[in-house]
């Protein structure tokens, strides 16, 4: 009976044959962790995995925005959709959580409303000449590292511990709201016990650290963040996270989806201005990491080449911690060869 | 310190361990029907008085229960009493009397709250 109950939380995963689609907002804010991800997969798991240089937007923000009505959400996303059943894949792998909410979301739609469909084929075949089919599975990249956990830690140099003390790090893991509560049968763990990160951090040696406001959002809520006169409630849910954790002293926080881990990380700089409190007793911040950063640092990556020179919140105290080495010369180094210099900015 | 354009909002949150509650467990036992209500908001839909200036009797009735009693005398003071919102009440709240109560219960112990 329990184990019958249980199955309710869990999820089937893909092995392999995985077609990536990546993230608007991802790809400029923490640019790293996406090729970190198809490294990770491609190179060090050695699964087939499509980077496909001709996809797009899935709508995601400007439908949360209200900007753009459902009815051309469900054509883009066709299209999406489209492109993946021409390279002849089942497995869609969208890299941002709002991307995974949303195309959840008209999957469904399209099961409880054939009409929608049909309609969405119409205006796709109409618009491109294109025609599509639905995947077989909609994963999201957080689900595969999860999946293939022990895996990678037979292939890590480092684990979630203190150096010196040999003791775990205590990690907050952010889950986020669209990858979990919008449908929360598509989650491992659903919306009660999501285990997709906790499951990571504990394999790999770390302590997951259970404060009140743990399944709190992080505060980005699209309206409330891209408005900005309402950008007070955006920061005072973060604020609220933060100052429910501080007790427990995190080393860091570790997020799955785009929004959080910028808004995790950015508020605490802003906080900081606006009232001189910091949440960690240095009075650096805590740092962020996304599930790809933390993944590729305990599997031996640079730390620059994961794209952590970019967070607001100095990710190097988290490096002394583990012992992980990194050159501070590097930091800035363009690809050019020279160091980037930010006066001009 | 830096100025970004907003503020941070204070949090709204209440907590029910902190709440004044006193005056809406006085509430109870002077009118055990307030126990019972759902918060439909039938009777804010029937109110003649929320045509006229707003008047909102289950606002007021939370207000009491979660212990936000700065406004609530002056909230209290646009009801004209007709008990027309008893009449659609789906669970037969006698919402005339919780009205006098609350507005006897706020002079009675909150003088500084009644303004009417
Ligand atoms: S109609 Fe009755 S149950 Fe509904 S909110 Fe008013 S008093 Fe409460
Ligand atoms: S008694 Fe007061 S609250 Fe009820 S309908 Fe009349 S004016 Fe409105």
């Amino acid at each position: 009976m329990e184990r019958k109950f249980w199955k309710n939380y869990q999820k089937d995963i893909p092995d392999n044959n995985y077609y990536y689609e990546r993230s608007c907002i991802r790809q400029s804010f923490f640019p790293g962790s996406e090729t970190t991800f198809l490294r990770i997969v491609g190179d060090v798991l050695g699964k087939q995995i499509e980077d496909d240089q001709n996809l797009h937007t899935c709508t995601g923000i400007g439908y949360h925005a209200d900007v753009v009505p459902f009815e051309t959400t469900q054509t883009i996303i066709a299209r999406l959709f489209s492109l993946m059943s021409e390279k002849g894949y089942r497995n869609f792998v969208p890299s941002c959580v709002t991307s995974f909410g949303l195309l959840n979301e008209v999957v469904e739609t399209w099961k409880h409303f054939p009409e929608e469909l049909q309609q969405t084929r119409d205006f796709l075949k109409q618009a491109t000449g294109r025609e599509f089919e639905i995947p077989e599975y909609i994963t999201h990249p957080c689900d595969i590292i999860y999946k293939f956990r022990k895996e990678l830690k037979e292939k890590m140099r480092f684990q979630i511990v203190n150096q010196k003390t040999g003791e775990p790090l205590r990690v907050v893991e952010h889950i986020g709201c669209h990858y979990s509560k919008v449908f929360p049968q598509a989650v491992i763990g659903s919306a009660e016990f999501p285990q997709v990160l906790a499951g990571m951090v504990e394999e790999w040696g770390g302590q997951v650290i259970d404060y009140p406001e743990r399944r709190h959002c992080c505060g980005f809520g699209f309206r409330h963040y891209l408005i900005m006169a309402n950008r007070g409630y955006s920061i005072a849910n973060s604020r609220k996270k933060f100052e429910s954790m501080e007790p427990y002293h995190p080393d860091f926080i570790v997020t799955n989806c785009p929004g959080c881990t910028m808004f995790l990380d950015r508020w605490q700089y802003t906080i900081k201005e606006m009232e001189g409190k910091t949440y960690d007793k240095q009075g650096n911040g805590i740092p962020v990491l996304t599930y790809e950063e933390m993944t590729g640092l305990l599997l031996g990556f640079n730390p620059w080449d994961l794209g952590l020179q970019l967070h607001q919140i100095s990710a190097e105290p988290l490096l002394d911690k583990i012992g992980i080495p990194y050159d501070k010369e590097q930091k800035y180094l363009g690809k050019s060869g020279k160091i980037i210099d930010f006066k001009g900015f | 310190m830096k100025n970004f354009g907003f503020k941070i909002s204070a949090s709204r949150q209440l907590d029910m361990d902190t709440i004044q509650s006193d005056l809406y467990e006085k509430l109870i036992q002077l009118e055990p029907t307030a126990k019972r209500c759902l918060m439909c908001g039938a009777c804010a839909a029937t109110c003649t008085a929320a045509e006229i200036n707003g008047f909102n009797f289950r606002y007021c009735h939370l207000l009491m229960k979660r212990g936000i009693l700065d406004n609530l005398a002056k909230e209290l003071s646009k009801c004209m009493l007709c008990g027309k919102c008893y009449m659609v009440c789906p669970r037969e709240i006698n919402t005339r009397s919780i009205i006098l109560k609350m507005k006897a219960l706020m002079t009675e112990t909150t003088p500084k709250h009644y303004s009417l």
